[in-house]
């Protein structure tokens, strides 16, 4: 599965694509793969506050709940709605079903993310 | 001894097997300074003869063929017999929790059903598999409340039970949740300009029980537009369960946390029962209990697994909606099966048949003394308000075989000298005859010894 | 070879609906006998709060609920039928005098708020009940009030709080392993603790060097089962016991392995201050398809009096009573007195046993899972070669090179006549198989199982497919748990 280049990638399974001052957020193909069938998405409201690193929602599968940790810090500004009611759409595919879209607290944080290559990586290491 | 399916030989063998010279070695990973060298100091093994005469024995001193006026939370309903023979099959008694949907689908769907009656009852849209009783459950709903308006403190009615109270108390307690109490009138109906002022924008719920604690129905109407009005939740608990035959269900309900105890589970001396929560489907995900929910196989075929389980203990771990692990599964059974047999028509016979009962006792009592809170309807409880302390009254009540009202004074001291009747189908009119007999008569004893202290005041 | 077996579907025992689905207007299950009073007109009575309408609850006859619930019973798989072989719910046999005698008449109409001279008996079986409990675990007091393991989980760490609070400070932190029960950090989630997660040692039992370091005067205590639930007693209690009580914390014990205890040791001796018990597990009362259990908490003299209100005394003339005069109780944790038909089961089977029959009882129990791992040596990875007590982990590590997990396995079991063991639990086994057969069953039975484990350990290397499509025998094949999960229908509506 590749992992789209222009995007960046955390240790926790995140994806978020940069766009000067606002950023886009979702999990990744790995992700959605260990969870198994996606059957709930707990978001955060628009108009929030996320911190890098602390969680901000979490996602469920059948037997399981994996928190959703901030790549980066800033506000919420859209919530993908069709989450609620087609879950599914992230495991179909992972890297185009948005989760929320934020404005960049620090855009500087972004470098401490790892590119596409870097991910692979550490994803084939972990399995 | 008789449970046990092991001959010596087979644990001769089975020790062989192991390569263990005696059981001793098994228990060898336990530190020597705290094996026990001793027999446990519990009574000698019995037979089962023996058992049952103990039990007998226990039986008798309990107290049994007592005609009962109590209620109070607990209510003395007549059990259908095919309730016992069938929850007594021991592919229910004694089966486990449905984990393994395949091999539990008799256990899943009989729940299915009793969630579905719940509903139906209740007039909500979902309701869970049990919880523990009618107190616990009030105390989860409210916690619920909590968690859905990200609001913190409570207003109960006075008029709750008692024991509920103390039980969301402890539970509060640890939670950062401040409870303050709002009190009934003289129709002993919560007060609602208090009510008003009671809520304030950190209040997450109000919590009332109907038919409340002193018997009287509560206007959940207009309680529930108070506490919209104010953001806030409205909880209503409901202890006497077949009250819901012929009294409206508070329909603008958020959460309702019932005590099914009254559909067909034995009194017990006081447990186990089933409380239930039930609620509307956009607050399902943070509602506590066991859910069943219906889906299909491979093949297509219909069948129930539990689900939603992400709520609980066993995934979430210290983010649960609660730590509860168990449902009520038994109990519950036993209050399906009931309701079952009564269904659309019989509940509500069965309910009209204990509120004549109860309006002929209150009647009854009514012209020796007073009966309290006249002014609003009331389902199957009242209460009694005499000169004579009713613990003297119910001493001689008991020497008639009768178990008069509960005395209310350690819960309501400024109702005096009251009691809580309760009348189902099964409270005969001879024993409310002979009940309202010795009130009279008590009544009257009390007037003549004041007549007389007052006649001998006049001669001095 | 691969068996094709077929599903029994066109019997009509197989395919009995919901029972909305049998309704008629005019059917009836009921008869009242005639009102002995007057008639009441409700609506004059009750004026707006009158019901009209009791909606679509059924109309069926007493025949048609016989068989409908006869029929869903034969759907069940239960002990009486056969093994349950999962890890720490000890599913032994529940004996059926229980059931007679907590059907007795002064027993099962007891009303809780009756008089106390005539609860006399109720009182007797409560304190009788106590003391046997108290003897078995070596432990000064206790409470039966609540309603289950969970709840007396609740009502300990509420004790343990109070007891802090009572010395100045609550204290912060409650010391967990990683091995421990859901239902713990989740209880002390509830009591206002956070919850600090403790590491397991390679034999997987509490790392004391790593507990030595993280206990400290914000700990409020330790919730530790023993043995833990791989199975394994843990044998530096005493040094666990001291560590804590050192710095003045409290250990606290989760009494749902209390099977490999009863007559061979008692947690009070070996350091325990607070545990719970569930009679539901060790002391034989039924598991009604999910409940109810009853789990009484059990403390020594320094908690004794923050214990829930009320608590069972003798007076002075003999006579057994309720006390409500504690002035440093928790409160209460439940209405009533506790789940007391579950009392009465759990004293009838202690009485049934007497010293001699307990101590046998731990003792086949302990005996069984030994014999259970060694005839499954070999077949399945044992993560841990620490000696076992009544229960036993394996995990599906040789199993999953051929793509096969321990769900896998656990349903094809299904297909040969038991109940799954207990799978992916302790969290900290990957994979896990988690064993225990109690003392109820047999040497035969056991036999069964093996043969049965290692079957399928063969079929996993032949024809793993097998494995992967099971089960294949039962009325229903998997369920969409994932559908049930997106789209929840949690209640059946009229033209469904």
């Amino acid at each position: 599965m590749p992992y789209p280049t222009d995007y960046k990638y955390t240790k926790e399974h995140e994806w978020i694509k940069a766009d000067g001052k606002s950023a886009t957020i979702g999990i990744t193909h790995h992700a959605q793969e260990s969870l198994g069938d996606i059957v709930f998405v707990d978001l955060p409201k628009i108009g929030s506050e996320i911190a890098v690193g602390k969680a901000f929602g979490s996602v469920e599968s059948v037997k399981a709940v994996s928190d959703l940790y901030a790549p980066v810090s800033g506000t919420v500004t859209e919530v993908n709605g069709d989450l609620a009611t087609a879950p599914e759409k992230i495991n179909k595919d992972a890297h185009s079903a948005w989760m929320i879209k934020i404005t960049l607290k620090d855009p500087n944080e972004l470098n401490a993310l790892l590119p596409a290559s870097d991910y692979e990586k550490f994803v084939a290491e972990e399995g | 001894m008789r449970y046990l399916p092991k001959s010596p030989a087979d644990r001769k063998a089975m020790l062989q097997a192991i390569g263990a010279r005696s059981i001793d070695d098994l228990f060898a990973p336990i530190p020597a300074e705290y094996r026990l060298g001793r027999d446990l100091k519990v009574p000698r093994q019995m037979a089962e003869s023996e058992i049952v005469d103990w039990f007998r024995e226990r039986a008798r001193e309990n107290g049994d063929s007592y005609a009962t006026f109590l209620g109070a939370g607990a209510y003395y309903h007549y059990r259908p017999v095919i309730i016992d023979s069938l929850i007594s099959r021991g592919e229910f008694l004694t089966a486990y929790t449905p984990y393994q949907a395949e091999i539990s689908q008799g256990t899943l769907q009989s729940i299915f059903e009793f969630q579905t009656m719940i509903c139906e009852l209740t007039s909500m849209e979902v309701a869970n598999a049990s919880m523990y009783d009618g107190s616990t459950a009030a105390a989860e709903a409210v916690m619920m409340a909590v968690r859905l308006t990200g609001r913190r403190s409570v207003v109960i009615a006075r008029s709750l039970h008692p024991e509920y109270r103390e039980v969301l108390t402890t539970y509060a307690h640890h939670q950062n949740m401040p409870l303050s109490t709002c009190s009934f009138g003289d129709d002993a109906r919560l007060n609602l300009k208090e009510l008003e002022q009671s809520i304030t924008s950190d209040t997450a719920c109000v919590l009332i029980q109907s038919p409340n604690f002193l018997g009287t129905i509560e206007d959940t109407t207009a309680i529930a537009e108070i506490a919209h009005r104010k953001g806030a939740m409205l909880v209503v608990s409901i202890a006497e369960a077949v009250s819901l035959g012929i009294v409206e269900p508070p329909r603008k309900a958020d959460v309702i946390a019932m005590e099914a105890q009254s559909f067909g589970v034995p009194l017990g001396f006081g447990g186990p029962y089933c409380g239930v929560i039930a609620t509307r489907d956009q607050f399902v995900r943070q509602m506590p209990g066991r859910l069943v929910g219906q889906t299909t196989d491979r093949t297509g075929k219909r069948g129930f697994v539990l689900t939603l389980a992400t709520r609980e203990q066993h995934i979430r771990r210290e983010k649960a909606t609660s730590n509860i692990c168990t449902n009520q599964a038994l109990v519950a059974l036993m209050v399906n099966i009931f309701m079952t047999i009564y269904g659309k028509v019989g509940l509500k016979e069965l309910a009209k048949q204990n509120l004549a009962k109860t309006a002929y006792a209150a009647a009854q009592f009514s012209k020796h003394t007073k009966v309290l809170f006249a002014g609003a309807s009331r389902f199957n409880e009242f209460v009694v308000q005499t000169s004579e302390d009713p613990y003297a009254i119910n001493s001689r009540l008991l020497g008639h075989k009768i178990i008069g009202g509960l005395p209310l004074k350690k819960f309501y001291p400024e109702l005096g000298n009251a009691a809580l009747w309760c009348c189902t189908e099964l409270t005969t009119r001879t024993a409310i005859d002979t009940a309202v007999g010795l009130v009279a008569e008590s009544e009257r004893s009390v007037k003549a010894t004041k007549e007389e202290v007052d006649a001998q005041e006049v001669e001095r | 070879m691969k068996h094709k077996t077929r599903k029994a579907t066109r019997h009509v025992n197989q395919n009995e609906g919901l029972i909305f689905e049998k309704s008629s207007p005019g059917k009836a299950a009921w008869k009242l006998p005639p009102l002995d009073v007057p008639e009441v007109d409700a609506s004059a009575l009750l004026g707006s709060s009158e019901r009209k309408d009791l909606g679509n609850l059924p109309e069926v006859s007493e025949i048609e609920i016989i068989r409908h619930f006869t029929r869903l019973s034969t759907w069940n798989y239960a002990i009486d039928l056969g093994m349950y072989p999962l890890g720490s719910c000890t599913m032994k046999y529940n004996p059926r005098v229980n059931e007679l005698v907590v059907r007795l008449d002064g027993l099962a109409n007891g009303h809780p708020y009756q008089p106390e001279r005539i609860s006399q008996g109720a009182l007797r079986i409560i304190k009788t009940l106590s003391d046997c409990l108290l003897e078995i675990t070596g432990m000064d007091a206790i409470t039966l009030q609540p309603a289950a393991g969970a709840h007396g989980e609740l009502t300990g760490l509420l004790l343990v709080r109070a007891y802090h609070q009572s010395k100045g400070a609550p204290r912060k932190k409650i010391l967990i392993p990683d091995s421990a029960h859901g239902t713990n950090p989740a209880t002390a989630a509830m009591v206002g603790y956070a919850v600090e997660n403790l590491k397991s040692n390679a034999q997987g039992m509490v790392d004391v060097a790593a507990l030595t370091a993280q206990m400290n005067d914000d700990v409020a205590a330790l919730m530790l089962t023993n043995p833990n639930t791989l199975g394994v007693f843990e044998q530096e209690i005493h040094k666990i016991a001291e560590i804590m009580h050192a710095k003045g914390g409290l250990l606290y014990m989760d009494g749902a392995n209390m099977n490999a205890l009863v007559g061979k040791v008692r947690p009070g001796d070996f350091g325990v201050d607070v545990m719970h018990l569930n009679l539901h597990k060790t002391f034989s009362t039924p598991h009604g398809g999910g409940g109810p259990g009853s789990g009484p908490v059990a403390v020594k003299q320094i908690l004794e009096p923050f214990l829930p209100t009320p608590v069972a005394v003798t007076r002075p003339d003999g006579t057994l009573a309720f006390d409500y005069d504690r002035p440093q109780s928790v409160g209460r944790v439940r209405a009533f007195y506790g789940n007391f038909g579950m009392f009465v089961r759990a004293l009838a089977y202690i009485l049934a046993n007497g010293p001699d029959g307990l101590r046998q009882t731990t003792e086949d129990a302990v005996l069984n899972a030994n014999y259970i791992r060694k005839g499954l040596e070999g077949a399945y990875d044992l993560p841990y070669s620490t000696p076992s007590m009544h229960e036993v982990v394996f995990s599906d590590k040789l199993q999953a090179k051929k793509g096969v997990k321990t769900m896998d396995i656990a349903k094809r079991l299904i297909d040969y006549g038991f109940h799954p063991y207990t799978t992916a639990f302790p969290l900290i086994v990957p994979g896990a198989l988690m064993i225990e057969p109690t003392e109820s069953e047999s040497k035969e039975e056991m036999d069964l199982f093996v043969e049965a484990m290692r079957s399928i350990a063969e079929e996993v290397e032949e024809d793993p497919q097998t494995v992967l499509d099971a089960p294949h025998s039962t009325r229903v094949s998997r369920l969409d748990e994932t559908a049930a999960a997106r789209k929840p229908v949690l209640r059946w509506k009229p033209g469904n």
